[in-house]
């Protein structure tokens, strides 16, 4: 066979070239959702099943109803930060371990662009089992929501994903750094912040400090802030005002995003200078 | 001269970590490296492993910080304008495990072209010809997962040709490959550097015969300094100062060599008598003496049944500067490693 003439081709710069990375990085994540099914499982049905426990405990102790929307709220949410733990956090350890690393450091894309992209993934990707576990706990449990302002939910919501994959970006380079010692970080941070981020409960039932070293997680005021928009008697148990969570995750948001794109830029010079970074153990 | 890769004096040591009470050690890895890659040329980096092949490689990829000295690739330098070198080179290593398990062959080689700004039209139209050159075009929509490591490796050659780089690096590319896909692979890798003179290929290489059939120009490298840097033919002729032949003719029946060895510009000949025939091994001082050879063999009644003119191999240079094998200088390397 005669091998063809391969011609020379265009390619794109700057922005273009972003937007490609971001898409191309995001793809493996949005197909890997549909290929492999194990997660309706693990990521629907386990945690469908604390909520439960959860719902039958509430009702157990006759607890006001709207407990069970906070429940199933919160519910939901534990996607994300199982998402942000599990696979945001560790995956350029595992990029580097594949191999992936040197290639994406070696590309003419910025690598912000490729930490966005498994970030936008990621988020499609776990919207929907929220979305599923939302829908399916609601239905089970009757839920009733009355939204006083969807705009200031959506702002609400949008803001707690961009400070929450800001600090999964960030954490994907802390990780990196601490190599397999941040397997460590994951376990430890899975259960308390659950806990301390009130999760299956107003987080204001903790007192003042608790909540507020909690906030550093965009989950904590982000949950918070939903449940008081969501339901009529949510501003009762909220534990700050909306406009002041939501100024808050603005602040968090720059915050984990510009840290990200320094400890990047960190991670990046190491990884040349000492070309252990690179380095695969396969 | 418009070079496409330039070192000077590179070198490269790597600390390595010891215990908590030991002090770090210093692995030199390379050392005053200088080498002149023209554009256009496919150069070989032959050496065995540990020879500082991949330090090499990952310098002038832009991975890792040279601790001595300066590259340019692509006329840029690798340190300061980095980001001007990327966009113009690509690497492949054997055995590389790159890419994602849940993504099809197609899938994976599309998703490292977004990373280079080609166009999804541009990108699908590349992947379908190099796939087919690679013999690979019936598993695009195979799980990478699901290939074996040489079917791996293939999409690996294909995932470096498709962003169109001006310098490619290729890590001892054919690792893992069987035979016909290696000579598939050796085929376009000269089409494609034959078919545009502005691109550059690099190949590190354990394989003499590659290096012999492909590169234009090749460095022996070993423990991290280049040793000798010259065309194939030119580092064999180093070697080749005398012509030695072998020649198979019919019994002797106990005619002796000084017929032969009287002859001008015969250095040295031996034989050995097999069954049924006599092998004759010459020295000569160059090759125009065979000449005489062949008619004191005519005049002898001697028939020639096969004659053979012994050549040099790159094998042979490196013993030459090396002193031993490539074989041997990496079993002495697994011994020390391991003791």
């Amino acid at each position: 066979m005669n091998p063809p003439v391969l011609m020379r081709v265009p390619k794109s710069i700057g922005w273009g070239l972003f937007i490609k990375t971001v898409k191309a990085r995001a793809y493996p994540r949005l197909v890997g959702a549909f290929r492999e099914k194990s997660w309706i499982f693990f990521e629907i049905f386990l945690p469908l099943l604390a909520v439960s426990a959860y719902v039958f405990i509430y009702r157990a102790l006759e607890a006001p109803e709207e407990y069970i929307g906070f429940v199933v709220v919160g519910g939901a949410m534990t996607a994300f930060w199982m998402n942000i733990l599990w696979s945001m956090s560790s995956q350029l350890y595992w990029e580097k371990e594949q191999g992936n690393l040197a290639l994406y450091i070696m590309a003419p894309n910025s690598m912000m662009a490729i930490l966005l992209g498994m970030a936008v993934g990621g988020l499609a990707m776990t919207l929907t089992r929220a979305v599923v576990i939302l829908g399916l706990g609601s239905w089970i449990f009757g839920v009733q929501y009355e939204v006083s302002s969807y705009w200031q939910l959506a702002l609400v919501f949008t803001l707690t994903m961009v400070a929450l994959y800001g600090m999964g970006m960030m954490s994907a380079s802390v990780y990196l750094l601490l190599s397999r010692e941040a397997w460590h970080i994951s376990n430890l941070a899975q259960e308390p912040v659950f806990l301390v981020s009130g999760f299956y409960f107003p987080v204001k039932n903790l007192g003042f400090i608790i909540p507020l070293l909690a906030s550093i997680i965009p989950l904590t005021l982000g949950l918070d802030a939903v449940r008081q928009l969501a339901f009529p008697s949510g501003s009762a148990s909220g534990f700050l005002p909306v406009p002041v969570e939501v100024a808050i995750l603005l602040v968090l948001s720059v915050v984990f995003l510009a840290a990200a794109r320094w400890l990047l830029a960190y991670m990046e010079r190491l990884a040349i200078r000492e070309g252990r970074l690179t380095e695969s153990r396969r | 001269m418009d070079f496409a890769i330039k070192t000077e004096k590179l070198g490269r040591i790597y600390k390595i970590r010891g215990g908590k009470k030991s002090e770090p050690k210093t692995l030199v890895a390379l050392q005053d490296v200088a080498l002149e890659v023209r554009r256009g040329e496919l150069f070989g980096l032959l050496g065995p492993n540990g020879a500082g092949k991949t330090t090499l490689i990952k310098i002038l990829t832009t991975l890792l910080a040279p601790s001595t000295g300066r590259a340019w690739v692509a006329g840029y330098d690798v340190i300061q304008e980095a980001s001007k070198v990327r966009p113009r080179i690509n690497m492949v290593s054997g055995g590389e495990s790159s890419g994602y398990g849940l993504l099809t062959v197609r899938e994976n080689l599309w998703m490292f072209a977004q990373f280079y700004g080609l166009s999804s039209s541009d990108a699908n139209q590349r992947i379908k010809e190099l796939l087919e050159v690679v013999g690979l075009s019936d598993r695009k929509n195979t799980k990478s997962s699901d290939l074996s490591t040489g079917l791996r490796q293939k999409m690996n050659i294909i995932r470096g040709f498709l962003t169109d780089p001006d310098v490619l690096f290729l890590d001892e590319p054919t690792l893992g490959l069987d035979v016909g896909a290696s000579r598939e692979v050796r085929r376009f890798v000269r089409k494609w550097i034959d078919n545009d003179p502005t691109r550059t290929l690099l190949l590190t290489t354990h394989y003499m015969v590659e290096a012999d059939e492909l590169c234009d120009r090749v460095a022996i490298i070993n423990q991290g300094r280049v040793l000798a840097c010259d065309t194939p033919a030119a580092l064999k002729r180093r070697l080749q100062q005398e012509a030695s032949y072998r020649i198979e003719t019919s019994p002797l029946n106990g005619r002796g060599m000084e017929v032969f060895e009287q002859i001008p510009g015969v250095r040295k000949v031996s034989h050995q008598s097999q069954d049924g025939f006599a092998v004759l091994e010459f020295i000569l001082e160059k090759d125009d003496v065979l000449g005489r050879v062949v008619n004191i063999m005519t005049d002898e009644d001697i028939h020639i049944l096969n004659l053979q003119k012994h050549e040099s191999t790159l094998e042979d240079v490196f013993v030459d500067l090396v002193g031993r094998s490539m074989e041997e200088v990496e079993r002495s390397q697994k011994e020390d490693s391991e003791a």
